[in-house]
């Protein structure tokens, strides 16, 4: 079984973004970028199952490509996906900051090109927070979707996908080829190995331009502005609990 | 223009993320269409006709929306897209799930999560955690939106709508459901509730995290959340998680126990009208949006408040 995982360099997430004074967006000058936490889970989900860990037997996964779609730098996050195991890399290059939408259609065209049997992605980016481009390539595809895992088990072409879903988890099945997007507590990744590291940088990275596809990024959306949310200042402590339970009686919330 | 409100669907009823995305809905235009999906779908589409505002119901009933499946919702939708200029959902888990599934079938953008509408075209979301909001103006000729709940008032009660059966369309190849795992609670919905606890990592283990959260909860009559940390250690179902990548919720009154105030929890919670934090440190971040702090052990702190509030 042949694993796409679509990884995006985003915002570290220990950094707290800061809104641009002239309101067209966040700052990101000299602020330290990572591979999106929730496409780490999915690198090493593919590289278990490709390599056998828990349930998943050894060579489930057979071919683990990941692929960026960003900035030049977007290198280093497919570098890090590589020295955490996984096979090679595509880099579509591209400076503009693409729309969900475009960023699942440019999915969609490598799918196409690589026809991988299962494609795992973080459920969500943490800078646009959208949650959107798993279940958007889905579509594309006409593929069955399982988002939100905290559980993937898969045998006989088929994926067993635990959800995470408001009210408790939600069991799916859906067959092979599939989209499926992770949650946090399907595994914890691994740090790379100084070794890994090394050999990673020796494993394939296929650049490409947007132009490659021909298929249409035109933004959907026109960002008007980005302000700051309104703050909340920091309140009063107080001394012991009654003190606290008469304060929560005069604001009229007990 | 026309706009087409899917429900959030509870069994015979409907919840009030679904009158709060009514409410987002009638900002955008006078003529709102609530879709109830499901297995046996009737008695929520009634409890539909009544939210105040609704021009009529659409009741989509059939053995395979029974689990508001993605591709069996989505495709349903997409077959009746052509009658709205914009598609609205809840931002739930089924919501975030199927909503970007039927912006793409309709070659749109998705707009996830908006906390503001400024006109039929443009509209605020958080990024970045919250910690800025994005005004978006969407050139697609239809919009695909995802509410959150805690921003809008609920739509009343009081309204009379006509309720027709839409038309449902088979789906095709996609996952099938397998079973479910649901938290049993008498407690208010964590999303709904006036008063919300939430314990963290402090609390050490799932029995402590019952032993000190139930009780309390069952006193204020609130709902019980969890820190990220809390939930990852099994000390609470993932249902629990406030957070960015969690529940949203903005209660009257928020308290945190034990809950050191990432940036990641305080995009679940920060929109609560009052905070309380209950942490050792006296520096933990949560002390900088609680309005009032108590600095202590939970140990000791939690028991007296037990005995504070009689
Ligand atoms: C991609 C991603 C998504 C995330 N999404 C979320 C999310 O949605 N929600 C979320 O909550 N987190 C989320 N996180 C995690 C977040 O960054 C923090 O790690 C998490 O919120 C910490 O949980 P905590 O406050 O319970 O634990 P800690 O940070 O360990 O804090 C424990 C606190 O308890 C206090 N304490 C210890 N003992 C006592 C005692 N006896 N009495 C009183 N106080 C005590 C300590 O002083 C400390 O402040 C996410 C992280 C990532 C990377
Ligand atoms: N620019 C990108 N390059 C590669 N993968 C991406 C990109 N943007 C989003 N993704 C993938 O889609 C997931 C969901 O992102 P989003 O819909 O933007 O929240 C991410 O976790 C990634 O797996």
């Amino acid at each position: 079984m042949k694993v796409l995982v679509p990884v995006k360099r985003v915002i570290d997430y220990n950094v707290k973004a800061r809104v641009k004074s002239d309101q067209t967006g966040v700052d990101l000058a000299n602020v330290k970028m990572s591979m999106n936490p929730f496409d780490e889970i999915a690198v090493e989900e593919a590289v278990r199952l490709r390599d056998g860990k828990e349930h998943h037997a050894a060579g489930t996964a057979t071919e683990i490509v990941v692929v960026s779609i960003g900035v030049t730098q977007a290198q280093e996050t497919i570098r890090t996906a590589l020295a955490m195991g996984a096979d090679r890399g595509i880099l579509i290059q591209s400076d503009a900051d693409l729309e969900p939408l475009a960023v699942a259609k440019l999915l969609k065209a490598v799918v196409d090109e690589e026809k991988p049997d299962l494609v795992l992605l973080g459920k969500q980016s943490i800078d646009g927070d959208n949650n959107a481009v798993g279940q958007m390539l889905a579509a594309l595809l006409d593929w069955p979707q399982a988002t939100f895992a905290g559980k993937l088990v898969i045998a006989d072409g088929t994926a067993t996908v635990t959800r995470e879903v408001d009210g408790g988890l939600q069991t799916l099945a859906a067959p092979l080829p599939a989209v499926v997007t992770v949650d946090l507590r399907l595994n914890t990744p691994r740090y790379a190995s100084l070794p890994n590291i090394m050999k990673a940088k020796k494993k394939e990275i296929a650049v490409k331009a947007v132009a490659d596809y021909g298929v249409d990024v035109a933004d959907r959306l026109k960002v008007l502005k980005v302000t700051e949310p309104p703050k909340r200042s920091a309140g009063i402590k107080v001394a012991d609990a009654a003190e606290l339970v008469s304060k929560l009686k005069t604001a009229g919330v007990l | 223009m026309a706009v087409l409100v899917i429900a959030d669907r509870d069994g015979d009823t409907v919840r009030d993320t679904t009158h709060k995305t009514v409410t987002a809905a009638l900002a955008l235009s006078g003529d709102v269409d609530v879709l109830v999906l499901g297995d046996g779908a009737k008695a929520a589409a009634a409890a539909a006709a009544k939210i105040k505002g609704v021009r009529k119901v659409l009741s989509a009933d059939s053995p395979a929306l029974g689990h508001q499946l993605a591709e069996a919702v989505a495709a349903t939708v997409v077959g009746l897209a052509a009658g709205y200029d914009a598609i609205l959902s809840p931002a739930t888990t089924d919501g975030k799930n199927f909503m970007p599934r039927i912006a793409a079938a309709l070659d749109v953008a998705p707009i996830s999560d908006i906390i503001e509408v400024v006109s039929t075209d443009t509209f605020v979301r958080p990024i970045y955690a919250g910690n800025a909001l994005e005004t978006v103006q969407s050139s697609d000729g239809k919009k695909v939106i995802t509410v959150r709940p805690t921003a809008f008032t609920a739509a009343e009660e009081g309204g009379s709508a006509a309720i027709e059966a839409a038309k449902v369309v088979d789906a095709g190849r996609g996952a099938s459901f397998v079973s479910e795992e649901m938290v049993k609670s008498d407690r208010p919905e964590l999303g709904a509730a006036k008063i919300v606890v939430s314990g963290g990592r402090a609390l050490g283990s799932a029995e402590e995290f019952h032993a000190v959260m139930d009780p309390l909860a069952d006193k204020l009559g609130a709902a019980v959340g969890a820190s990220r940390a809390a939930v990852d250690a099994g000390y609470a179902p993932n249902d629990y998680q406030v957070g960015q990548t969690g529940k949203v919720v903005a209660p009257a009154l928020y308290i945190a126990i034990g809950i050191s105030g990432a940036i990641q929890h305080l995009a679940g919670m920060k929109d609560s009208k009052i905070i309380v934090a209950i942490n050792k440190d006296p520096d933990a971040p949560i002390f900088q949006v609680a309005d009032f702090g108590i600095v202590a052990d939970y140990k000791v702190a939690v028991p007296e408040l037990m005995t504070a509030l009689g």
